[in-house]
């Protein structure tokens, strides 16, 4: 109870700093709306000259790209810690964090999230039921509770790696200039699988679950029979990969010495 | 002269300091070249090319616009834009040299840093990776550079461009991303401006983009004929001189109305 009062005393603070600056707050929006638009655009220009991308339609990869946008729309409001290691670590910041009365993750979550990334939920909507409705996909009753377990599924997948990648910043100084890399790799759980190598494909299952994010949970809601197995693990995978970071994270936490004075 | 020069190898020792982002920026730069070689793979499927471009064409094309981006690339809009913000840009003006000038050398200086450290190693390394194919003949690369400096200067006239709405506009932290994301798609970095629907060409031909990645990257995939490659560099070269004079005009209009607030 006392973590559901904070994350909402968090909020209410962070809508009031944001809504002082109006103009920064929907540019901020906006850029992300171009962002989405573009990546719209490659598929629509690129299917101008194709029928089929290893077998899926142009509507079906759209569909797949709206419900990407989903889960990582909920990572990028909630865990905007890729700068994890020059804000916390390197200026001593980890120091004050320790002496908060919450979990150690939790409170830098809540110091860095970034709510307006959200609104990429509402496009991605928008683009899935446009696309499903050209599809012609039908929905069960249980699909939208299907459908909110498999989006948190996957942002925790997503999560679960850069909770991880932060928290190598415990054992080495190094400057992790992993996490920009991490954000590109996660660019290709936006397509489907099946048209990477096997290694690539092995590496996005089950080292870097991004294909969790994408590909996997949406081939459900397109009803493609084959990839059933892997779209109703994303919550598991969301579960286990996000445990495991959240272990890694603690111990780290034990290792830390503090830096600076 | 000398101390626009002095300007550029300043930056350069300044980038070369910091070699280490570096590495990890080519294997960014690798990972999306990756990505987009296996999508474009897929989309290929068995079609044996598009639009003139065969498969193996595209994936140079990818390989080439990403690493020339290396080059081109700079972030000289943010740093004018932080400049006027902090006030520092009240200083920079009182100083003997033009300000847009000295920026324009400093992304220079850095360019040419990229270029050996970054572009080079990166085009080789991508090259033993994926199936690429480097062009045969001297006088093509020879072209390719000339190309490659004017969709430099373009780019930076572009960034200067940018840079001084702050002037106006105070806080332009949003127009810098979204004209990077305009880049991105129409200089041809993230598709060929050929594989656009007729229309999207038409109105394409009539803005500057396409002479930061689209031409360059063509030359080097051989992917024009011999009169065309002589039409893209004038183009080139007429956005690099047309793009002179909005910089000018506003630069003009900012020096006037400029508020220092502090410093």
């Amino acid at each position: 109870m006392f973590y559901v009062s904070m994350f909402f005393q968090y909020v209410s603070q962070y809508m009031k700093t944001r809504l002082q600056y109006r103009a920064d707050f929907f540019m901020e929006i906006l850029s992300d709306l171009l962002n989405q638009v573009v990546n719209l655009v490659f598929i629509l220009v690129v299917f101008g000259h194709t029928q089929f991308l290893s077998g899926w339609s142009r509507e079906e990869i759209i569909f797949i790209y709206g419900f990407f946008l989903i889960p990582f729309a909920l990572f990028s409001s909630f865990f905007n810690i890729w700068d994890f290691n020059d804000r916390y670590i390197v200026k001593g910041e980890m120091d004050r964090i320790l002496t908060r009365p919450i979990h150690s993750l939790f409170q830098v979550i809540l110091e860095r999230i970034e709510l307006e990334s959200l609104f990429g939920v509402v496009t991605g909507l928008i683009i899935i039921f446009y696309s499903g409705a050209s599809l012609n996909l039908e929905l069960a009753w249980y699909d939208p509770i299907l459908f909110v377990i498999f989006a948190v599924g996957g942002a925790l997948a997503y999560a679960a790696i850069f909770v991880a990648i932060a928290s190598i910043g415990f054992w080495s100084d190094a400057k992790t200039s992993i996490m920009p890399m991490m954000y590109n790799i996660g660019n290709y759980g936006r397509y489907p699988v099946d048209i990477y190598n096997k290694v690539i494909r092995f590496v996005l299952t089950w080292v870097l679950p991004f294909a969790f994010v994408g590909v996997y949970p949406a081939s459900y809601f397109l009803r493609k029979e084959e990839w059933y197995a892997y779209a109703f693990a994303t919550p598991v995978i969301g579960l286990v990969f996000f445990t495991v970071s959240v272990f890694i994270w603690n111990q780290g936490v034990k290792r830390y010495r503090g830096a600076g004075n | 002269m000398g101390k626009y020069l002095a300007m550029i190898r300043m930056r350069f020792l300044m980038m070369l300091a910091y070699r280490t982002d570096y590495y990890t920026g080519i294997l960014i730069y690798s990972i999306n070249i990756g990505a987009y070689y296996f999508l474009w793979n897929a989309i290929y499927g068995d079609k044996s090319s598009i639009e003139g471009l065969s498969s193996m064409q595209m994936t140079t094309y990818v390989a080439v616009a990403w690493m020339a981006r290396a080059f081109y690339f700079n972030n000289i809009d943010r740093e004018i834009a932080n400049e006027i913000k902090d006030g520092k840009v009240a200083i920079e003006m009182i100083r003997p040299y033009n300000y847009l000038g000295m920026k324009t050398m400093q992304g220079l200086g850095e360019g040419i840093f990229r270029f050996f450290f970054f572009s080079i190693p990166g085009m080789l390394l991508v090259a033993f990776i994926f199936p690429i194919e480097l062009p045969h003949e001297p006088a093509t690369w020879g072209i390719f550079g000339i190309s490659l400096l004017f969709s430099f200067i373009i780019n930076t006239q572009i960034n200067l461009l940018t840079g001084i709405t702050t002037f106006f506009l105070y806080n332009n932290a949003g127009l810098i991303r979204a004209k990077r994301v305009i880049i991105d798609l129409f200089s041809g970095l993230l598709l060929p401006i050929s594989f656009y629907p007729i229309w999207a060409q038409e109105v394409m031909k009539y803005l500057p983009f396409q002479g930061i990645s689209y031409v360059p990257s063509m030359i080097f995939t051989n992917g024009y004929s011999s009169g065309d490659i002589g039409m893209a560099l004038l183009q080139q070269l007429i956005w690099v001189i047309i793009l002179i004079i909005p910089i000018q005009l506003l630069w003009i209009v900012a020096k006037k109305q400029l508020i220092i607030q502090g410093g």
